[in-house]
């Protein structure tokens, strides 16, 4: 199990255990995490899951693909360095303790 | 009776994010959730794409985690069926008998397969649907390594279908009755894109092709079309399809135009019966006309809409309709709706399978449908959104 803590924008936190082999967004959604939309579910396809990782471990992270790039620069709230389509970032050991904070709006 | 819950029948992702909305609203009266199915309530469009190919599982489908129902004070009925609704004494029938009062009540009973009504060799072994989570797991069981199947119908479904069952290399013919793949929704050019597409991945496509009969002993061996060829088969899809479940508003005399009719708040010709999701027809200032739309984006925002108007939100809905479908490795996005346009703009090369179709009537920007290419899609959102 690897453990994520999602920081709501109003600062509170909370830590789930994570699957390893399910998608960031995944492991939100199956815990009941608010702050992710989700609406296509993974396809990358609405930048509704968004979120910002944490900046000094984004090198653990799946690499980003174009697609994914163009999406997040029409994501709901402002593009920051460590922000990523939660869909497309796969639970692996590499983000164990790691914080994940959700925008604003999705 | 203002303390009576509010009822929400249809358990699919409108209805869900209609149960959503109304607590993280504040709403904190009795909330009552009914549906057929037995899951709670899961996301579809993984069904002709992911969770075919087994690459998700039933637990990732649904769209909420074990304990949403608790967390959220949800009294969930599931595989339970509305026989029918009495507006006047607003109180909703289940089947065997127990009948529920309500405050307020959304319809969100979504679309079924539409089903073809005469046609010879409906009942055999080897006919399927996709709808469920129960018409797909039928289809998993019954596929063998070796199985050949008809896709009849050449929409979205169908095609997604195709490119999930070509990964498996079965040998899959689509049966298409109108001239194009996607004729209803796309324009020539791109209908031809994704024909050439799914030929190159070894799909075989008929097009003005209608189909006339199912044949074998008992179960599927062939299907035989209206001009008189046969195809050997063991498997027929039919994706012809889909219509509004709206016999519950039927049946108590609300009005229905190809779904059940609503005005801009959701609200349907019963001043406390709601309607939202695929099965709802409702009045769209942007389209100067009712519109149903069958789509996720739809069935999410029309959800939370109608949540807020019975909690009294006079805002109006009126969404930029959009849509995706993942065909290999080709990804659609549609945002707008095509239909009356009379002119298209390319933009980028589909030589390089990146480029959009840009649909106007005159001036005015009605669709864009992109290929690969999400910027495209993204930047029409936003134009559309505009557009008075
Ligand atoms: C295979 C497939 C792929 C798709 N792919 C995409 C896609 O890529 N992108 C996209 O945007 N959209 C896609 N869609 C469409 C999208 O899934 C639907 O628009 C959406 O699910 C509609 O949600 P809904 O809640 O309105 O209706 P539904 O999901 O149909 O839910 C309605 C529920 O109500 C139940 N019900 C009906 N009547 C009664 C009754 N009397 N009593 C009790 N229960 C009742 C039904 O059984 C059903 O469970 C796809 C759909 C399918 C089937
Ligand atoms: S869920 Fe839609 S882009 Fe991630």
């Amino acid at each position: 199990m690897v453990r994520i803590t999602f920081i709501q924008p109003d600062g509170s936190r909370r830590e789930i255990e994570a699957e390893p082999g399910d998608s960031v967004m995944q492991a939100a959604l199956a815990h009941n995490v608010e702050g992710i939309t989700a609406e296509c579910n993974g396809s990358a396809a609405c930048a509704t899951c968004h979120a910002y990782f944490q900046e000094d471990r984004l090198g653990g992270l799946d690499a980003m693909a174009e697609h994914e790039n163009d999406m997040l620069d029409f994501a709901a709230c402002e593009r920051r360095s460590g922000s990523r389509l939660s869909c497309q970032v796969k639970v692996t050991d590499a983000l164990d303790g790691m914080t994940v904070t959700l925008p604003e709006m999705q | 009776m203002a303390n009576d819950p509010i009822i929400i029948i249809g358990a699919g992702q409108c209805g869900q994010k209609a149960t959503e909305t109304l607590r993280q609203q504040g709403y904190e009266g009795g909330l009552v959730l009914i549906g057929d199915e037995p899951h709670a309530p899961y996301q579809r469009p993984p069904l002709s794409k992911a969770f075919l190919k087994g690459e998700m599982s039933l637990e990732r489908l649904m769209l909420k985690g074990p304990d949403y129902f608790d967390q959220f004070n949800i009294d969930a009925r599931l595989s339970r069926w509305v026989e029918s609704i009495d507006p006047a004494g607003r109180r909703v029938l289940l089947h065997g008998g127990e009948s529920v009062a309500y405050s307020k009540l959304l319809l969100a009973t979504g679309t079924r397969s539409r089903k073809i009504p005469v046609l010879p060799g409906l009942d055999l072994e080897g006919v399927h649907y996709m709808r469920t989570i129960a018409d797909v797991q039928a289809i998993m069981q019954a596929l063998k390594p070796e199985t050949r199947i008809a896709i009849i119908g050449g929409g979205y479904i169908g095609l997604e279908v195709a490119s999930a069952l070509r990964s498996f290399k079965h040998d899959v013919t689509v049966i298409e009755g109108m001239e194009r793949v996607l004729q209803r929704v796309v324009c020539p050019q791109l209908s031809d894109y994704f024909h050439r597409l799914h030929s190159s991945r070894g799909v075989a496509i008929h097009v003005n092709a209608v189909l006339e009969a199912i044949e074998g002993a008992g179960r599927v061996e062939r299907i035989r079309l209206r001009d008189g060829q046969e195809i050997d088969t063991d498997m027929v899809l039919m994706a012809v399809g889909a219509e509004p479940v709206c016999e519950l508003a039927e049946q108590a005399g609300l009005t229905i135009e190809n779904g059940v009719s609503t005005d801009e708040t959701c609200r349907t010709s019963d001043p406390n019966i709601y309607a939202a999701g695929d099965c709802s027809s409702f009045f769209s200032k942007r389209y100067q006309r009712h519109i149903r739309l069958e789509s996720v984006q739809n069935a999410i925002d029309q959800g939370k809409h109608a949540a807020g108007a019975m909690l009294g939100s006079a805002e109006v809905y009126d969404p930029v309709p959009w849509f995706w479908s993942d065909q290999y490795e080709i990804k659609l996005q549609i945002a707008g709706l095509s239909q009356g346009y009379d002119r298209t703009e390319v933009e980028g090369d589909e030589t390089e399978d990146a480029f959009a179709v840009r649909y106007f009537a005159g001036d005015r920007l009605l669709c864009v449908d992109a290929v690969n290419m999400p910027r495209a899609h993204m930047m029409a959102r936003r134009e559309l959104a505009n557009l008075d």
